[in-house]
């Protein structure tokens, strides 16, 4: 039986003025378990706490109950009084007599009737509290940045700053991503090579970051602080240590017409590849679906001529088992496919693209070395009609488009409309918009000028459909403004085409059980407050993958990220939250209701062995709690049909005995 | 609006990170509801065993209310979800077993929603009291 | 200007679509095969009817204008599906004037051996009810 202290807090008048306090704790002195009760001005005073604190020592008390303000308030403040007087901080319970008794009734009868009731709830939890131990766990320090675009790059950079090293996953064989494949960047119009290639070669050159180029996150177990990751490192066929990337093997290798990946195909590559000048590893790759000497044998020209000996046709995928403290997923956005808006001619016409195509056609470094021409016939295009918000704020053709805005599209459309106009005056550029959203520092600025000094088109109005006819592309659209129907003959169409969350994020997702939005974007543990961290403890979100957003903007989500990663990582040990679910292993039947409801994936099977009364051995499945990563929510324990599952803090008993001491 | 004598007992499961804060806020307001609701602090609704629900009308309680946060709000992701689905078939089964459904109601209070928490109470409150007092499950063993 | 709740109330209720869901791209009156020969272009009818205007269009020829192709209801962004707007205002239209145009009996006699089906389904859409 507990030894119960109940200490009644008057506020001031704030309670005291409608709540008789004296009464209260004249009447909870005979409930069960209360050996002590009385009343003060302020309790969360410096007075206040030594009266408890006396209180605890005379009366040898277990447990204390105090009725005075929210526990969101003092609860804290109570729970270090008692671990002051030597008692364990969760046998404190608050009845809440101000913010739910005195302050919203106005009746001194009534309220103080409340106040004793809420009080004897109170009690009668606090006589089945038992002693609470947060469980701590070790930090491993050692973080794992899952994507090497720039926000990858830029987080990985972060948390090597503050001297924790960093793992960087890239299923490509270089990191770069997105980024690397722009030219110009909005609304400065820096070349996007130009700030990307020195971080590239910091990340090669710091010594805390290791790439893990061509590579793939196949399995995560483990919890905050001790993820047990095993990464797949696909076969590249070279010798990454041994390959100086001079490039002898690609410009001797015969398989020279595989369409090139990093510009969207349109130009081609070599069976052995580097996907770009400045690729970091600058190391060359084999593709094994085109090579002739992987295929069937034949070949081995790219081995001759490799002066370092750096290519192994018999080179196997390696697995890399890593264990680490934190995980960033930065695993970024692909424009999604154009192919089922047929309105707009994409898979008739070459002529039509998409605006990720039109940065590599206008990149110096692309497959046109920079020349805007035409994709079909290399002819310089004269009349260049952009399209917005293709797929995007498509709420009906959820199977062609994506319901949401794609952020960028209106900033790149104005920059691609403006650099076309800057470099060749000769041309006429027209941009059809529903809306242009332009929020963001200098961006609206850079729209007018587009306009205005540039003398783009801009037309309020979509383009209804466009029909390759000749070497024209003829183009229906409508003008609002104007109220017209307009019919241009273009020469070259850029779509802007809906961004999605990368393809591997969802089988990610599942590994990390982090959880997705309808659209496959990372959600945040808060949309206002926590918008890095994903709901998964030690799970923290960078760039694209939590929703689309321009370059500045992933760059500071990716610093935000890593400022976070490192302030798990500083940390020796993890302290947990006492108060989370436990299953008791004897009432447990193994039937995995609990796990299917558990939003943070903590509750694994065991198969643990149990004597049976005949001295016999029996395996039997039971649920685990992780007490690291179960955040108490308590969906278990009502799913639990066995009623195996309770929750630390709020067991089931104690809550049942409120519900009995207010129904009194 | 006619002034019923019936004083009913509500019990009021609310959820740490709004409601409960929600509760809180009318306190600080001042915003008055009847003192027949007393609230049961839980980490999440989806803490809230339908088991505590029959307990308490078992126990004399008139009437029951679950509040937790906006659904897309729950502090757990999706805690909310399972109350919602919970209560739903729990409501339908005491509505079977004569519990009106006005004795019984989820609702979503955010923690920023000091009125609406009041507001809810008062209507909550005199819809139960208009029912009068609930004897369907009780047990008069608890009775003492 | 006055405008007719009722009314437009009972167009919506007849197209099923939801006005409102329309994000003003004039994606519908970009693809209309019809635009030129239509005083009030697709969009128009959605923005007029949503604002309750709709006597204007009632009285409009652009009603018998539309083919019923369908191309915007298939390419708007947001499903609002313009053309059974048009539909439904034609059908009120129709409705006050008390009677059909056409029955099914008159059908044979107008009709040409190449006349595609769909333009047959459509002209009954159009012209009975």
């Amino acid at each position: 039986m507990q030894r119960v202290g109940v200490f009644v807090c008057w506020c001031g008048s704030n309670i005291a003025g409608t709540v008789d306090v004296q009464a209260v704790s004249e009447a909870l002195k005979n409930e069960p378990g209360v050996v002590f009760s009385a009343n003060y001005q302020y309790m969360c005073s410096q007075a206040g706490q030594e009266m408890i604190k006396t209180a605890v020592k005379e009366h040898h008390l277990t447990g204390i109950v105090v009725c005075s303000c929210s526990p969101r308030m003092h609860e804290a403040t109570f729970r270090k009084t008692a671990v002051a007087a030597g008692l364990n901080p969760y046998m404190v319970e608050i009845a809440n007599i101000r913010e739910q008794c005195s302050w919203v009734h106005k009746d001194v009868t009534a309220g103080t009737e409340k106040a004793i009731i809420l009080g004897k709830a109170a009690i009668a939890k606090v006589n089945l509290n038992t002693p609470l131990t947060p469980g701590e766990s070790p930090v491993t320090k050692r973080a794992l940045v899952i994507g090497g675009g720039i926000a990858g790059i830029q987080t990985a950079l972060d948390i090597a700053d503050a001297g924790f090293p960093v793992d960087v996953v890239e299923k490509q064989p270089t990191i770069g991503g997105k980024m690397a494949q722009l030219d110009k960047t909005f609304p400065t119009l820096d070349c996007a090579a130009c700030i990307l290639t020195p971080k590239m070669v910091d990340v090669a050159q710091n010594d805390k970051i290791r790439i893990f180029s061509y590579s793939e996150v196949t399995d995560v177990r483990g919890f905050v602080g001790n993820f047990d990751v095993t990464i797949k490192k696909k076969a590249r066929f070279v010798k990454e240590d041994v390959c100086t990337g001079c490039g002898a093997c690609v410009e001797k290798c015969p398989m020279k017409k595989i369409p090139n990946e990093f510009n969207l195909g349109m130009d081609n590559r070599h069976a052995i590849y580097i996907p770009f000048a400045q690729a970091v590893p600058k190391v060359a790759t084999i593709d094994p679906d085109a090579c002739n000497m992987l295929k069937n044998g034949k070949c081995g020209i790219c081995s001759k001529v490799c002066a370092a000996g750096a290519i192994d046709y018999k080179q196997k995928d390696e697995i890399i088992e890593e264990t680490y403290g934190a995980i960033v997923v930065a695993t970024g956005f692909n424009p999604i496919s154009m192919e089922k808006f047929d309105e707009y001619a994409y898979s008739q016409s070459k002529d039509v693209i998409t605006s990720l195509e039109f940065e590599r056609l206008t990149n110096a470094a692309g497959p046109t070395a920079g020349m805007l021409v035409r994709p079909s016939d290399g002819k310089h295009p004269h009349t260049l009609v952009f399209v917005q918000c293709v797929g995007s704020r498509c709420e009906s053709c959820a199977e062609k488009g994506k319901e949401y805005c794609s952020k960028i599209c209106c900033m790149y459309t104005a920059k691609h409309a403006m650099l076309t106009r800057d470099k060749y005056p000769d041309t006429e550029v027209y941009v059809f918009y529903v809306d242009v959203r332009t929020p963001g520092k200098n961006f609206d600025e850079f729209y007018r000028r587009a306009v205005e000094e540039y003398g783009v088109k801009y037309v309020k109005g979509m383009v209804g459909k466009i029909v390759p006819e000749g070497d024209k592309l003829k183009v229906q659209a409508s003008d609002l403004i104007a109220n017209k129907q307009l019919h241009l003959d273009a020469d070259l169409v850029v779509l802007a085409a809906a961004i999605e969350p990368d393809h591997s994020a969802r089988p990610l997702a599942t590994m990390l059980t982090a959880s997705m939005d309808t659209n496959d974007f990372f959600t945040e543990a808060h949309p206002k407050l926590r918008p890095v961290e994903s709901p998964t403890a030690g799970v923290f979100l960078s760039g694209t993958c939590q929703g689309p957003k321009d370059i500045p903007e992933t760059v500071s989500q990716a610093g935000a990220a890593a400022s976070k990663v490192i302030g798990l990582l500083v940390k020796d040990k993890l302290t947990g939250n006492p108060c989370v679910a436990i299953a008791n292993e004897l009432t447990c039947n193994g039937c995995s209701s609990c796990e299917r409801v558990c939003p943070y994936g903590a509750i694994s099977y065991l198969d643990k062995e149990f004597r049976m009364p005949d001295r016999t051995t029996k395996i039997r499945r039971v649920a685990s709690v992780n007490p690291a990563v179960c955040q108490g929510c308590g969906a278990c324990t009502v799913a639990c049909p066995s009623g195996a599952m309770d929750l630390n803090g709020f067991m089931n008993n104690q809550i049942m005995a409120e519900v009995d001491a207010i129904c009194k | 609006m006619q002034v019923t004598e019936y004083k009913p007992l509500i019990v009021a499961f609310c959820c740490n990170w709004c409601s409960y804060a929600g509760a809180d806020l009318a306190g600080n307001n001042r915003l008055a509801y009847p003192a027949d609701v007393k609230i049961i602090r839980v980490p999440c609704s989806c803490r809230v065993n339908p088991t505590f629900i029959l307990r308490a009308f078992q126990r004399g309680a008139d009437g029951v209310i679950i509040c937790g946060c906006h659904p897309g709000d729950c502090h757990y992701t999706s805690g909310n979800y399972y109350t919602r689905r919970r209560m739903a078939t729990l409501f339908s089964m005491l509505d079977f077993l004569g519990i009106e459904r006005e004795r019984t109601r989820v609702e979503w209070v955010s923690a920023a929603e000091g009125a609406k928490f009041a507001a809810t109470m008062n209507e909550f409150a005199q819809k139960v009291a208009a029912l009068g007092e609930n004897k369907r499950l009780e047990d008069l063993r608890c009775k003492k | 200007m006055k405008h007719n709740n009722d009314l437009r109330e009972e167009i919506l209720r007849m197209s099923g679509v939801d006005t409102a869901k329309c994000m003003k791209c004039g994606k519908c009156s970009a693809t209309c095969p019809a635009y030129d020969e239509m005083e009030y272009h697709p969009h128009q009818f959605v923005g007029m009817v949503e604002i309750g205007e709709i006597e204007p269009l009632l009285s409009s020829e652009s009603l018998y204008k539309c083919l019923s192709c369908f191309a915007c209801v298939d390419r708007c962004p947001r499903g609002v599906a313009p053309a059974k707007v048009v539909e439904a205002v034609r059908l009120t239209a129709i409705r006050r004037q008390g009677a059909n145009h056409m029955t099914a009996n008159d059908v044979p006699l107008i009709l040409e051996t190449d006349t595609p089906p769909q333009l047959l389904v459509s002209a009954f859409r159009k012209y009975t009810k």
